[in-house]
């Protein structure tokens, strides 16, 4: 029997072909706050983008950044509190630690990705979880989108300390939450499951003095 | 407030997202069967509490969640450096402005280093 780390690890998709109706993170929090809708006095949107494929990448930065440029076709961002996409933006990597990247890619495609890494990176010291289940991406847009977050996380989020393309793990409230810019209008934060529920009832009544709208 | 350069982040951050972990610098002994009780007592239980310079080991615990070194004053609550794990620190009490260049090469271990 080969002990090679491929054969070692077991994958299995999270994806069940099964019928069984899925809920967003999110499900329960639009069903007791409310979802207020987008009104043309609305100066930030939130919008969740559930179901997206997150995987934690650890290991080597050398080994893995040749790994995600042969799958996914994007370099591994090197430097601190880098973020990267692809070129229409539905995957990105993100530095997280010196050692850890965040990879999210559009719902489905993780566990196809998952194994793809897994052959490349064949005996490398390495290590891939699938975090699609534990955590949920909110987007918030909008002008005031910016002066919200300043009410919210500890981290400057002035444009000359948080320029498009950095991401940071950071406090918001009392929770953790990972915050990213992918473009000059777009925010968004990654937040746990379980603290799904309260980022957006704080968001919703932090929000509420810009008419914050919820698009689902 | 804090704030604290975070060597691996490479910024510096609010001290909410650090944790303090006492003490850096503490070698396991290399043959804790070996240890009478009061050497393993003393590495187990028995920190130091200078008045002045201190290195102390911090966790960047929302962030990172890498474990570094912060050389501190413990009257002032300055921070004077913080250096990643396995580095030696530059400003120590005997060296409150800092190490000379040549006496790195004279340190036989970490913990001298940090003594000396």
């Amino acid at each position: 029997m080969s002990n090679t780390a491929a054969e070692k690890v077991r994958t299995f998709d999270t994806r069940t072909q099964a019928k069984i109706p899925v809920e967003s993170p999110l499900a329960y929090s639009y069903r007791r706050s409310g979802a207020p809708a987008p009104t043309a006095k609305s100066r930030v949107v939130l919008r969740e983008r559930p179901f997206l494929g997150h995987l934690v990448l650890r290991g080597g930065a050398i080994v893995l950044d040749e790994a995600v440029r042969e799958v996914l076709g994007i370099p591994l961002p090197g430097e601190p509190q880098g973020l990267v996409h692809d070129a229409d933006g539905q995957r990105s990597i993100q530095w997280i630690s010196p050692d850890e990247w965040l990879v999210i890619v559009p719902g489905g495609e993780e566990f196809a990705l998952e194994n793809r890494l897994r052959a490349v990176l064949g005996d490398a010291h390495f290590a891939i979880s699938n975090v699609s289940g534990g955590q949920t991406l909110v987007e918030l847009t909008g002008e005031a989108a910016r002066e919200l977050l300043m009410k919210s996380v500890i981290y400057d989020v002035h444009p000359s300390h948080f320029p498009v393309g950095k991401g940071v793990t950071t406090v918001f409230a009392k929770a953790t939450v990972i915050l990213r810019r992918p473009t000059e209008t777009r925010w968004e934060l990654v937040v746990r499951r379980s603290f799904a529920d309260y980022t957006y009832r704080w968001l919703l009544d932090a929000g509420e003095e810009y008419g914050i709208g919820v698009e689902r | 407030m804090l704030h604290i350069y975070c060597p691996y982040c490479g910024e510096t951050r609010e001290e909410e997202e650090f944790h303090p972990k006492g003490q850096a610098h503490i070698a396991r002994p290399a043959d804790p069967e070996a240890c009478s009780d009061e050497e393993w007592g003393d590495y187990l239980f028995f920190r130091d509490n200078p008045r002045g310079i201190h290195h102390e080991l911090w966790v960047h615990a929302v962030g990172c969640r890498k474990f570094f070194n912060v050389t501190r004053n413990t009257v002032t609550y300055e921070i004077l450096e913080t250096y990643k794990m396995g580095e030696r620190p530059t400003i120590t009490a005997e060296h409150p402005e800092g190490r000379p260049a040549d006496a790195t090469a004279q340190q036989t271990s970490l913990r001298d280093g940090v003594r000396a």
